[in-house]
């Protein structure tokens, strides 16, 4: 069976209707997708319990591209066919990319397209075209881990991202088969994850030192709504530059002449990387790197001197916080909060520097690494109308759940009590005869189970609809109650666009105590209603059966059944309307048993009867065709 | 009648309750709806109405409504794991028919 997630007090989804929103940062060097699963903003994790996804793609002719970490591990020795750092080409021209094309391992095909192209044996692709692999990965994830399709994504980008470069990222959304709810700001998003939204109004500043790009926001929150006064920053500063900053320091101390060999660079790298992070927690950490052939090197590598080496790249943080305030026209004693984004910012000095510079501790409790993604997925809950008692302005609730009848008198819940409006739920029904062409609706409201105990609000009918074979026709079933509590309720049948629709004002006339009478009542008659419901969902079966059988009986009785077996079909038809008409439920599920029984030879007769008239006066070879 | 929680069920609720910060329990209940009659209702609770059962299992409160307490009597809520899903399942004594998607079912 399914399986659920808790929800928010009366926000429970109905079947089928859960609507699945997830927040994705897309970034430089990494991606991540996060959604909000019972009732908490999480990053989602890839089968190896792994979170982040390095935006890293591959191509390789005549294979389907490889994205993520195994494309990582393949970029040193296929780097004119894998695709690192993909965002900062995105929304670029071919004038744009000339400059940066030196600095590029990547061929771009000539062509006259303003769009440039990569090539790679695969193929030609443009920067769209590989970030919608990245994006098709973070789905692929996404509806495999929340267990259905996504609904809308809320992607963030930089802060500084123009409108050619949103257009680009949305349309790289479109390619992977993603809606697109929102685009975000990055540092807003941060900011939302800390819920800063739901503070007081002030100015904010976002620091986010990633792997290879450093950007700083500063926000103001005007009314619910972060507005962005400047960005700053570095699009060449990150935790890379600090991984350098030590691997020159071995360079340095090991005396090691000749690094031009690759293989050595990422040796240096990775134990340089792994310095640092350890010195996060640590003050002291020992450097092991096989330097030359087999020859390794230990050497002790303490906190101080890690920051003495990474004091320049301190610096350059520092400064653009200073112009990105100043842009603003802020001194930093106008600044309520400094949030900090950016697996980078982990590094104690720099925790140190930021909180020295504004003169207060910045917001560190949310990974930094996931910061980002958290705070898009719970923009993507409140768009896709899961949480509706988050930001939207009215709140107001349904007092007594609002339905429809069904077949047999009963009532089936469109919307349930105590969901916030504005609020639109819909449901689909289906005929119950042959060649039915209108449906009755009367619309109720009230918790029982029975319409005979339930509130009538209103009755109309959809005509029109073509004639169909019982249950083919889909007619969707509209409750829409718009903030002013007013209840229009539309059936449509799905095929032809047929609608009818009518509106009504469901509170009207109720006061509290009858509504509160309506509750307790169906708590009172809940083992009678059970009860009722049963019966009559088996007679409604009953019905439907006694319905067909006589159909088919009338067509085909005379031809395909002796006297006998037509008296004992007959017999127990009888004995299903004897116990339709009285109130035992397992009577009647037993008779309507007995009628399957009785009538299964004739049912498959009428099956084979059915095929040799279709496949009679055709010749062997048409009926292969078939 | 009862309500019970298996450990892992129980590890989780109690583990979502911190997260979030607030809440009393957990409130099961159905309603009609679905395409095989009932739907079940698995929600954080913040209030207790004052028709409301209350069960506790593993220290954890488990709120049901008299109304839906006749469909759930002897209910055990699991949590379980297939493939990179997780979630919540109800093993549900007083179920005869599920639609193919097991959101649900009839009694």
């Amino acid at each position: 069976m399914a399986l659920l997630q808790l929800s928010e007090p009366g926000q429970t989804p109905m079947p089928h209707q859960r609507r699945l929103a997830a927040g994705i940062d897309l970034g430089t060097t990494n991606s991540l997708i996060a959604a909000v699963r019972n009732g908490i903003a999480e990053t989602l994790p890839d089968e190896s319990g792994r979170h982040l996804l390095p935006s890293v793609v591959q191509y390789r002719g005549g294979h389907s591209p490889i994205v993520g970490y195994s494309a990582k591990e393949r970029s040193a020795r296929d780097p004119a066919n894998t695709i690192v750092s993909v965002k900062r080409l995105m929304g670029r021209g071919v004038n744009d990319i000339v400059k940066l094309a030196n600095q590029l391992p990547y061929q771009f095909q000539d062509s006259e397209s303003p769009v440039p192209r990569i090539v790679t044996e695969a193929g030609a692709y443009s920067a769209i075209e590989v970030s919608a692999e990245i994006l098709k990965a973070l789905k692929a994830r996404g509806e495999e881990t929340l267990g259905g399709s996504l609904e809308g994504v809320v992607i963030t980008v930089p802060a500084y991202f123009d409108d050619g470069q949103r257009q680009a990222t949305k349309d790289a959304a479109k390619v992977a088969g993603l809606n697109v709810l929102r685009l975000l700001n990055e540092p807003t998003a941060a900011a939302i994850a800390f819920g800063l939204d739901r503070q007081a109004e002030g100015n904010y500043v976002v620091f986010d030192l990633g792997g290879g790009t450093f950007d700083v926001s500063v926000l103001r929150l005007n009314r619910g709504v972060f507005e962005v006064l400047a960005t700053g920053g570095d699009s060449s500063l990150g935790g890379d530059d600090m991984d350098h900053a030590i691997a020159d320091w071995i360079i340095e101390t090991s005396g090691t002449k000749d690094v031009s060999d690759r293989t050595l660079q990422r040796r240096l790298l990775n134990s340089a990387c792994a310095a640092k992070e350890s010195l996060t927690d640590q003050a002291t950490t020992l450097v092991e790197v096989e330097i030359g052939s087999g020859r390794i090197w230990r050497e002790p590598l303490t906190r101080a001197v890690f920051n003495e080496r990474i004091e320049p790249l301190v610096q350059r943080t520092l400064t653009a916080c200073r112009r990105a305030l100043r842009d603003a026209s802020l001194e930093t004693a106008d600044v309520r909060e400094v949030v900090m984004v950016g697996g980078a910012t982990r590094v104690p000095r720099i925790r140190e520097a930021v909180h020295d510079y504004f003169g207060r501790v910045p917001l560190t409790d949310i990974d930094p690494e996931k910061v980002v993604a958290i705070g898009a997925a719970l923009q993507a809950d409140i768009l896709i109308g899961n949480k509706p008692d988050s930001d939207m302005l009215l709140l107001d609730v349904i007092p007594l759940s609002l339905g429809v009848e069904t077949m047999g008198g009963l009532v089936e819940q469109i919307i349930p009590r105590n969901t916030t409006i504005p609020v639109a739920r819909a449901q689909e029904f289906t005929t119950y005869k042959d060649g039915q062409t209108a449906m009755s609706i009367h619309v109720v409201q009230g918790e029982r189970d029975l319409v005979s105990a339930s509130r009538s609000l209103a009755r109309f009918e959809l005509r029109g609809i073509p004639p169909m074979a019982a249950g083919a026709a889909r007619i969707r079933i509209t409750y829409q109650v718009d903030a002013d509590g007013l209840l229009s309720v539309t059936a449509m049948e799905t095929k032809t666009g047929t609608a009818s629709s009518i509106q009504v004002k469901p509170s009207y006339g109720l006061s509290d105590v009858e509504i509160e009478t309506m509750l307790r009542d169906s708590y009172e008659h809940a083992r009678d209603d059970a009860g009722a419901r049963a019966l009559l969902e088996q007679q409604v079966d009953a019905d439907r059966l006694v319905d067909a059988l006589g159909a088919a009986l009338a067509e085909d009785g005379a031809t395909l059944l002796s006297v006998s077996e037509r008296a004992s079909i007959d017999a127990a038809l009888q004995a299903l309307r004897t116990a339709r008409g009285g109130n035992s439920v397992d009577a009647i599920r037993n008779a309507i048993s007995e009628v399957d029984r009785a009538s299964a030879e004739f049912a498959a007769r009428r099956m084979n009867a059915g095929i040799k008239r279709a496949l009679a006066g055709k010749s062997l070879s048409e009926v292969k065709e078939l | 009648m009862s309500i019970t929680l298996t450990d892992r069920a129980a590890d989780r609720v109690k583990s979502f309750l911190t997260k979030r910060g607030k809440g009393i329990g957990v409130r099961l209940g159905v309603r009609s709806s679905g395409c095989s009659g009932l739907a079940y209702v698995l929600e954080f609770v913040d209030d207790v109405d004052s028709h409301d059962q209350i069960f506790e299992d593993h220290g954890v409160k488990i709120i049901v409504d008299p109304k839906s307490l006749v469909y759930l009597d002897g209910t055990e809520l699991d949590f379980a794991r297939e493939g990179l899903n997780e979630g919540f399942k109800f093993n549900n004594p007083n179920v005869k028919n599920m639609c193919g998607c097991g959101e649900s079912f009839t009694v």
